[in-house]
């Protein structure tokens, strides 16, 4: 199993967001969750990823045999979580291909290997960069510094692309994307897809599974999965709206 | 009451006066006579005074310094100031206040361009030297440093560029402070005629454990559409006092560009004072990080004259441990002066519940056609960058340290003057060796 989790429950303050999520997901499935607005996605994407500021209450979460919980951010990152930020931070100062050198060799450190070779680097980053459709200068501004709102998620997918995460979580990367970028995107995320690799999407749209073609899709409502399916859920809830969930759930109760 | 100044300085001058430069010409005698009259009244700054409230100068009135010691460049290593110097620029290094010829490479000046040691220049000097000594720092700044080093200044360098000429390296003063407990003072002149421009690099420097006092005062003189693009590198030892004033007069249609990288010594003060005629423009940015018991003092001040100038500044600090900062920055727009367009921004990164930064603001605007703005921040580390950092692989004390040197590296990065930048960043990563910062990275 690459990630198990098992009735989880999150507050921020005193205030309940997670109530009770279970979710597996195995090597090599792409589970699309989808969701209101404040219904708790980017919580969860964050409690993987391990920012302070949750507490989690109860429930276990379990990564490729171990309790993630327990990890630190960056021993997540090192063992290959990755989260794709529905709002990628600026940082001025530090140039993005510095950070991609850091966190590349952060992780190479890790697995005991030797730093990367800056030759093979370089024609490795030049590589990806292209066919995120970004300009080389990309690599030299500082992270994500002025960048406009799809550059940034391709950013993220830059980045993504070079760490060759094992569970990717992409917390609304397609938001604010344009056609062509969303399909650029797409085609970065569909090229990482391997058996071993394992993709968590939030999205409001259906159209991004048009691109990637999701194993299942859950909806999060109120801090809990309320509702599991294949591809087709997606087409519904785009069709329906969440409504008629919400009015089966206060049938159910 | 002030308990007035080392009355060992006023000795010292009687005992060696003549043996400063200019000693043969009547009006530098009477400038340093006239200043060690009023340096024996006023004494170094007060806190009383409204423009030294946040900083202290007892410890630099209460020491003995050494206010003229002989010449000598034997302790100067050329191989350490080679980390400082600019590949390709005019330099003058200086050593305890006195020019090395050995170490300086004033080769192939252009043609009716002076780039010369105060020392020689005053030997005979110039009429353009005699009109414009005093002038630019006697209208802004009159406080006992400033009186300190027009009496006792051993050398500095002389800059004039004529009409419409555009130097094609810039020029490097390097002042090395090697002799423990002297005082030295450095005094430079800098004339760019109109439409001449000239890059000048200022690097102030101490070797280990120097525990001097250093005064350094520049006065520039930019007339009509000239240009002067100054950068100043402090990075003393822990231990050094350092005064520098830079005084600018900037002619219509002028533009100045400054900035101030404050890395080093224990007791800092800078001053970058601007007046702006019609149309003139400025450009000041500056870093200045403080740490151990560093305090250091940036104060500028910008007076537009003339209409239709435009101002800009930019200052930064870095403070951690017990170290102290202060930024006071004064933008005057005088009643004539419509259309000034003036920013002033100050953002400031407290690392330390003991650090501490004074950051004050003015605005004193007599006109009402303007466009003025002011900004201060004060603030730590953004968890959210950290946590975006940590979640791609960087451990926590990696990330707060990268994202502290990138704060100041903003602006280092925006330098122009490649060599310079090269040179700063360098002096920077020495500032955060834990950062683990790797420049071949950067
Ligand atoms: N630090 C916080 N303090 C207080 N409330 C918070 C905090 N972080 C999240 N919340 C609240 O938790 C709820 C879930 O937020 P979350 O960001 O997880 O929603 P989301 O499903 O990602 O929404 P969206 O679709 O708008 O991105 C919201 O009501 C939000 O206001
Ligand atoms: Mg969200």
């Amino acid at each position: 199993m690459m990630l198990d989790i098992e009735n989880l429950h999150a507050r921020v303050e005193d205030k309940p967001i997670l109530q009770g999520i279970d979710l597996q997901v195995s090597p090599g499935e792409v589970h699309a969750i989808m969701g209101p607005n404040g219904s708790g996605k980017s919580t969860l994407s964050h409690v993987l990823a391990g920012r302070s500021g949750y507490e989690v209450t109860s429930g276990t979460v379990t990564y490729r045999g171990q309790n993630l919980l327990d990890m630190a951010p960056e021993e997540r990152a090192r063992e290959g979580v990755f989260l794709a930020f529905q709002y990628p931070v600026e940082i001025p100062g530090v140039s993005n291909i510095y950070l991609l050198k850091a966190a590349l060799n952060a992780q190479r450190k890790h697995r005991g290997e030797s730093e990367v070779d800056a030759m093979d680097f370089l024609r490795l980053v030049k590589e990806k960069i292209r066919s995120l459709d970004l300009d080389e200068q990309f690599l030299y501004r500082g992270v994500n510094e002025g960048f406009s709102g799809g550059e940034k998620k391709r950013n993220e997918i830059l980045q993504m692309a070079i760490l060759e995460p094992r569970l990717c979580i992409l917390d609304e990367t397609d938001s604010g994307l344009d056609i062509d970028a969303l399909k650029v995107v797409a085609d970065g995320v569909n090229a990482l897809r391997t058996a071993e690799r394992s993709f968590i999407l939030v999205t409001h749209y259906q159209r991004l599974l048009d691109y990637i073609k999701p194993d299942f899709v859950h909806v999060l409502a109120q801090g809990r999965i309320v509702k599991s399916g294949d591809a087709s859920l997606a087409l519904e809830l785009e069709k329906k709206g969440y409504g008629w969930i919400e009015q089966e759930m206060a049938a159910v109760a | 009451m002030s308990p007035g100044p080392n009355p060992d300085y006023c000795e010292h001058f009687n005992a060696l006066g003549e043996q400063l430069p200019g000693a043969g010409s009547t009006w530098v005698n009477n400038a340093r006579r006239m200043a060690l009259a009023q340096f024996d009244q006023q004494g170094f700054p007060s806190p009383r005074d409204e423009d030294w409230r946040y900083t202290n100068v007892s410890a630099i009135e209460k020491k003995r310094f050494k206010p003229l010691i002989p010449p000598g460049d034997a302790a100067a290593d050329a191989g350490w100031l080679k980390r400082y110097r600019l590949n390709d620029a005019w330099s003058l290094v200086f050593v305890d206040g006195h020019f090395s010829a050995r170490l300086s490479d004033v080769d192939d000046v252009p043609e009716g361009v002076t780039v010369q040691a105060m020392s020689a220049a005053l030997a005979n000097p110039p009429a353009a030297v005699e009109a414009e000594f005093g002038r630019v720092v006697g209208q802004t700044s009159h406080h006992g440093f400033v009186s300190f080093n027009t009496a006792f200044f051993t050398d500095g360098v002389l800059l004039h560029v004529p009409a419409d000429t555009v130097l094609s390296r810039p020029v490097q003063i390097i002042h090395i402070a090697s002799e423990p407990e002297a005082a030295t003072n450095l005094r430079n002149l800098v004339i760019l005629e109109s439409g001449a421009q000239a890059a000048l690099v200022e690097t102030h420097l101490s070797m280990e454990s120097a525990g001097s006092l250093a005064v350094s005062i520049t006065e520039a003189v930019i007339r009509e559409r000239a240009q002067l693009d100054g950068y100043l590198l402090h990075g003393a030892s822990e231990r050094a006092f350092r005064f520098g004033g830079f005084y600018v007069d900037v002619g219509t249609a002028g533009h100045f560009n400054h900035t101030n990288l404050s890395l080093g010594g224990l007791l800092v003060r800078n001053e970058i004072h601007v007046d702006l005629a019609e149309s003139g423009q400025c450009a000041l940015d500056g870093l200045f990080v403080g740490q151990g018991r560093r305090h250091v003092d940036s104060h500028t001040r910008v007076r537009h004259r003339g209409a239709h100038g435009t101002s800009r500044e930019n200052y930064r600090g870095v403070l951690s441990d017990r170290s102290r900062g202060v930024f006071q920055g004064r933008i005057v727009v005088e009643p004539q002066a419509q259309k000034t367009d003036a920013q002033m921004n100050n953002r400031n990164l407290l690392l330390s519940d003991e650090a501490e930064i004074d950051t004050k603001p003015q605005l004193e605007i007599h006109a009402d056609d303007v466009k003025c703005a002011h900004g201060v921040a004060v603030g730590q580390l953004d968890p959210e960058s950290i946590f975006y950092l940590e979640s791609r692989g960087v451990d926590p004390v990696s990330a707060r340290n990268m994202l502290t040197f990138a704060f100041a590296n903003t602006l280092v990065d925006g330098i122009s003057l490649a060599g310079f930048r090269d040179i700063a960043q360098d002096a920077l990563l020495a500032l955060f060796p834990e950062a683990g910062i790797r420049k071949d990275w950067l």
